[in-house]
């Protein structure tokens, strides 16, 4: 029955979509490299978002850790660039199942021993601060001095390798972010979709129905783990320079979450409008303070919390869901 | 290296331990009553320790005497903050408290940094350099008088909550909303004070914190998780276990410093956590199941 009520809005959702993913793939002909810089971080954090909400928006498992996933997918794929020559793609590949395994382990630990909640968010933290101090003396990686990946001028973009210039790594990462919303859009409509939802909402009613709640919640870790570790690939590459202290750190994660909360949690567009609104929020405020000569270290962060602690007064389910009621174009009660 | 090196640098451990332990306590108290994860509580300790030394910077006085003002002044920002924001946030979901919380902890830490810049800054004491030498154990003054006000703040919050009316009220509140609610408790106004008893407990614990380490404008979200560690180990909702978890954390932290590189020391802590998280998951000393 929901899959029938969805499906009005669904048609209607097309069209906007397709004039928006135009607008994506036509803006590099038309903005400058600082903003074209700022898209890629939109993506990025679109993507990240994206991953997230797999676990807290769409199973209810809410991860502070996520850092630990980009940290493991940058590290993981530069180690294998830098030591061994292998290419990004082939290193996604490694990535990606050890991403997965990582959130295996963690989701195994928890939800077998009960620990749900606060204290399964406070789990994910402490692994993540774990791999960060971890990666500090790491000495393989080059531990606290971080990890740097070779940058030379490139006559032309290399995708294969992920050397080129912004506008490839535009690209990729918009792709990137379809496919993720693509993924998530196919997961919500499938068995294992509805199952998450149905944990979500009342984990012992789901248990009662007959769903391995256990199973499922272990596969939504795992495939959010999977897809966030790309992200952290994107950015070893996109940067060339990895610092544990940065990567893995607990600012990193509360980053990545920050978008799809905002934007309306278990929504698929939440995380790509919630990545607009704070990255757009960040820009603006360093072009209004640049403009009036600003430049008291700190001031910029402090609107930025102000704006965060308004949006969350006044919109108790994010931007999207309002938005998407007005527009006509809702999701449905998710 | 000698047992004496071990047994001293315990020692340490235990004292500053007891402090964390303070801390800790301010988060368990604020979790098990109003039933939201304090994500400003480094920063709230943050501002309590800049407020220690810039008093002490302007008028010389010793962070064991502002230790009283500056809890008040913390339970007065605590209370106002659960009455005016906090308290609408109690029904909704908790990534919502936490992005508040979040929020709130940005504005802090940044505050700070606009105020008094990057550089960390620290309190020197008359006594910042005085020990005491108990057999092969010799201790610095600074920790032993930040241990012992550690102790006694949490004896004082102890009898509050087990000898006057108001303490059995809010314990009530913790033991069942709704019952609270029916039997005619202002369960906000509760809540609010209980916010800001735990703020005075970070309140105190750094100002004693100052005595022992210096501070910048981030070290907030360190101590915000070390509270965490700290509160999950000790057990949630019992005031013991949040000092007890202080201490054990403390000595882990130091012990592994000296085993090992110092940087590494909040390692064992989380591994602690872990540990805990797996096999006793209501901690140490934590009554009812988690």
């Amino acid at each position: 029955m929901i899959a029938r009520l969805r499906a009005g809005p669904a048609s209607r959702r097309a069209i906007p979509l397709a004039i928006l993913l135009a607008a994506f793939v036509f803006a590099p002909f038309f903005v400058n490299d600082y903003l074209l810089t700022v898209l890629i971080l939109i993506l990025y954090f679109a993507y990240a978002g994206q991953a997230w909400n797999i676990m807290m928006g769409f199973a209810g498992q809410l991860s502070l850790g996520h850092a630990l996933y980009v940290g493991l997918g940058s590290y993981v794929a530069a180690t294998l660039f830098t030591h061994f020559g292998i290419g990004p793609w082939l290193g996604l590949l490694v990535a990606i199942p050890i991403a997965a395994a990582c959130g295996a382990v963690i989701g195994y630990l928890a939800f077998r021993f009960g620990v749900a909640g606060v204290y399964f968010a406070i789990l994910t933290i402490a692994f993540a601060e774990f791999a960060r101090i971890g990666f500090d003396h790491l000495d393989y990686v080059n531990a606290s001095s971080g990890l740097f990946l070779p940058v030379k001028q490139y006559a032309h973009n290399d995708l294969w390798l992920l050397r080129g210039d912004p506008t490839m790594f535009y690209y990729v990462i918009l792709a990137a972010t379809v496919f993720a919303f693509v993924l998530c859009r196919q997961l919500l409509h499938s068995r294992i979709g509805y199952f998450w939802l149905a944990i979500r909402e009342d984990e012992p009613a789901a248990r009662a129905a007959g769903i391995n709640t256990f199973r499922y919640k272990m596969y939504a870790v795992m495939v959010s783990a999977a897809v966030t570790s790309f992200a952290g690939v994107f950015y070893a590459f996109f940067y060339n320079n990895l610092f544990p202290e940065q990567v893995f750190s607990i600012s990193r994660s509360i980053e990545i979450i920050l978008g799809p909360i905002i934007g309306g949690i278990g929504t698929l567009f939440g995380p790509i409008l919630g990545a607009f609104v704070l990255t757009g929020l960040a820009e603006t405020l360093n072009a209004v303070m640049g403009a009036f000569g600003l430049d008291l270290p700190g001031a910029k962060q402090v609107f930025y919390g102000v704006c965060l602690l308004l949006v969350v007064l006044a919109l108790p389910d994010g931007v999207w869901p309002p938005l998407a009621r007005r527009l006509g174009l809702s999701e449905g009660k998710q | 290296m000698p047992l004496s090196v071990y047994l001293n640098v315990a020692v340490g451990g235990v004292l500053t331990g007891l402090v964390y332990g303070l801390m800790a306590l301010g988060l368990s108290v604020i979790f098990g009553v109003v039933r939201v994860v304090n994500f400003a509580h480094g920063e709230m300790m943050t501002v309590a320790m800049y407020i220690a030394i810039v008093t002490f910077a302007w008028f010389h006085l010793d962070p064991l005497i502002l230790l009283v003002p500056i809890a008040a002044v913390l339970f007065v920002f605590g209370y106002a903050l659960q009455a005016s924001l906090i308290n609408p946030f109690i029904t909704r979901p908790e990534h919502s408290q936490f992005l508040l919380l979040v929020a709130l902890a940005i504005i802090i830490a940044n505050t700070l940094l606009i105020i008094f810049g990057p550089d960390a800054r620290a309190v020197q004491t008359a006594y910042a350099y005085d020990s005491f030498q108990v057999g092969p154990v010799i201790v610095d003054a600074a920790k032993i008088y930040a241990g012992a006000a550690a102790i006694v703040v949490t004896v004082a919050l102890f009898a509050f909550f087990r000898l006057t009316l108001l303490g059995k009220a809010i314990r009530a509140c913790a033991d069942n909303h709704t019952g609270a609610l029916v039997v005619g408790l202002d369960v906000e106004r509760l809540y609010a004070l209980t916010f800001g008893l735990g703020a005075a407990c970070v309140g105190a614990a750094g100002s004693m914190l100052v005595l022992i380490t210096d501070a910048t404008p981030m070290v907030g979200p360190g101590y915000t998780l070390l509270a965490f560690v700290i509160v999950i180990t000790g057990g949630l909702g019992s005031m013991p276990g949040a000092l007890l978890g202080g201490v054990l954390i403390g000595v882990t932290e130091a012990i592994a410093g000296l085993l090992f590189t110092p940087s590494a020391k909040s390692m064992f802590a989380f591994a602690i956590l872990v540990l805990v998280l797996l096999f006793r998951p209501r901690g140490i000393l934590g009554k009812r199941p988690a």
